[in-house]
């Protein structure tokens, strides 16, 4: 099994199919003289698990940002589904909301409290429904970002470094909840990260963003649940690390 | 061991153990002690600074023979009907320059001229304009409480933060929920910390307003002492002034207290 394929060698240059859940072509974005990005593509498949990793400044929070339609695309560049959801390094949680509430914000469904009620028991939350955000503590308001996403159903999943902010018991823990949601619902998802392990940990592919271009596209065809400690695990990790330029 | 903290280090023996609400009463008790000691030894005369038991007494007399209770009704009916007329202008124009382009444009520049204006200085104006009736003083009571509720609740709109505002766009709200959801709850407290001047001002506004041609209210009753030499009165009208203005703002503290439930930690006594 070749778990390692290069940007080079395989094709990417997909067409345009109506199974991408993301399609990107040619997204260049600038802030005045400082071009962020450069022509990107990017495909993800329906369900596809994508994390995408690069230094500060290589312009992948602007290209989640894109996607999340915070940040303006030229037309025609960017092809994202309507049912998106993206939960931020911060909760980002209202604090004058009850936690069942600001799950249900800007949701239009019938029987919202249901579905929020369900949504934060998927999370492990059913005990705080009706607790103030700024009682709770930091992975648990993560997860009630979570919930706050999920309870939307989405096609697409933007997670902006959600765990960064976490300690490392915690970051944990939420990395098996996030595989765990994301193997009953199966949005596509996208998750921005520093962190090489945590992208080989939970992703079916890794990116890797330089100066505004996609210089790296990793496939990791590692049976789930992964341990940091194989050896095909550790070739990955090794390799994203030289390409990251942090050994050689 | 990390259990016999407590009987490792003993606490140092507290000469002054009291509860907290006699320590803190403890002073001005002291000081009252004190006065009335001077006023007994006959230090201070009792034209110039009566002993607190000779005011509490005229107090007690200002009640019985009815003289309190109208004009007290009096001037806090002033204070709230100014108080009313200036928040609601002030709400109406901080919403407007705050949620909207058109508004900062139109609105704030001259209010934040407006507002380096002393209100007080109006009088003169407010006197020509509208004689020497209840409106000038209402509306010089207004004006004071315009400033501070739309200085605040402007501050406070613009304030919100941009990380809540932008996760309201993800979340899909339009203009209006987002208004309602996000940002007048984060300007709340702003708008509260501006009731709370506001209510200050109003009670100064009051004073000032009522030592020109008032023939009722509690500055009536000063100005109607200081002719008379009773200064045993003036003080009881300066301790009637005391006790509304801590009370209203008990009033609005308790409301905050209230209202921003979502605050975990809410500094209170």
């Amino acid at each position: 099994m070749n778990m390692l394929s290069d940007a080079t060698t395989r094709p990417t240059a997909p067409q345009a199919s109506p199974e991408a859940a993301v399609q990107v072509r040619g997204l260049t974005r600038a802030y005045g003289e400082n071009a962020v990005l450069h022509g990107v593509d990017l495909t993800i498949r329906p369900g596809e698990f994508v994390a995408l990793l690069g230094r500060s400044g290589s312009g992948k929070s602007t290209l989640l940002r894109t996607l999340a339609g915070l940040d303006p695309a030229p037309p025609g560049t960017v092809q994202v589904p309507a049912a998106r959801s993206v939960v931020f390094q911060e909760p980002r949680l209202l604090p004058w909301k009850r936690v069942w509430r600001n799950v249900t914000l800007g949701l239009r469904a019938p029987d919202p409290r249901a579905r929020a009620e369900a949504a934060l028991a998927e999370v492990g939350l059913a005990h705080r429904l009706t607790a103030w955000p700024l009682t709770l503590s930091g992975g648990e308001a993560q997860r009630a970002a979570l919930a706050r996403a999920l309870v939307r159903e989405p096609a697409l999943l933007l997670l902006d470094e959600p765990f960064a902010a976490l300690d490392a018991l915690t970051r944990l823990r939420m990395q098996e909840l996030v595989t765990a949601l994301w193997r009953a619902h199966r949005p596509a998802i996208l998750l921005v990260t520093h962190d090489v392990d945590e992208a080989l940990g939970l992703a079916d592919r890794v990116l890797m963003l330089e100066h505004g271009r996609i210089a790296l596209d990793l496939p990791v065809e590692l049976p789930r649940p992964r341990r940091h400690d194989a050896a095909a695990f550790i070739t990955l990790r090794e390799r994203l690390l030289a390409a990251l330029g942090v050994i050689h | 061991m990390m259990s016999s903290e407590a009987t490792a280090r003993p606490r140092a023996p507290s000469r002054l153990h009291w509860p907290a609400g006699w320590r803190r009463a403890a002073f001005p008790l002291a000081l009252l002690a004190l006065w009335q000691g001077a006023a007994a030894a006959g230090f201070t005369s009792p034209q110039t600074m009566p002993a607190p038991s000779l005011i509490l007494h005229s107090f007690w007399t200002l009640i019985v023979t009815g003289q309190l209770w109208p004009n007290l009704l009096i001037s806090l009916t002033r204070v709230l009907a100014g108080l009313a007329a200036g928040v609601a202008v002030g709400t109406a124009l901080g919403l407007f320059a705050g949620l909207t382009k058109a508004g900062e444009d139109t609105i704030d520049p001259t209010v934040q001229m407006a507002r380096t204006l002393p209100h007080l200085a109006l009088i003169p104006l407010m006197i020509l304009w509208f004689g020497i009736g209840e409106t000038p003083k209402i509306v010089i009571i207004a004006l004071g409480a315009t400033f501070p509720i739309y200085l605040n609740l402007f501050g406070a709109i613009r304030g919100a933060d941009a990380k809540l505002l932008e996760a309201g766009a993800v979340l899909g709200l339009s203009w209006r929920e987002t208004v309602w959801h996000v940002v007048l709850p984060a300007a709340l407290p702003g708008f509260l910390v501006g009731l709370r001047q506001a209510l200050g001002i109003a009670w100064i506004s009051l004073v000032v307003a009522e030592q020109i041609n008032a023939t009722s209210g509690i500055g009536y009753l000063i100005n109607n002492a200081r002719d008379f030499l009773q200064t045993d009165v003036i003080f009881d009208g300066l301790l009637v002034y005391a006790i509304l203005g801590l009370a209203t703002d008990r009033l609005v503290r308790s409301l905050e207290i209230h209202l921003l439930a979502w605050r975990p930690a809410l500094p209170h006594r």
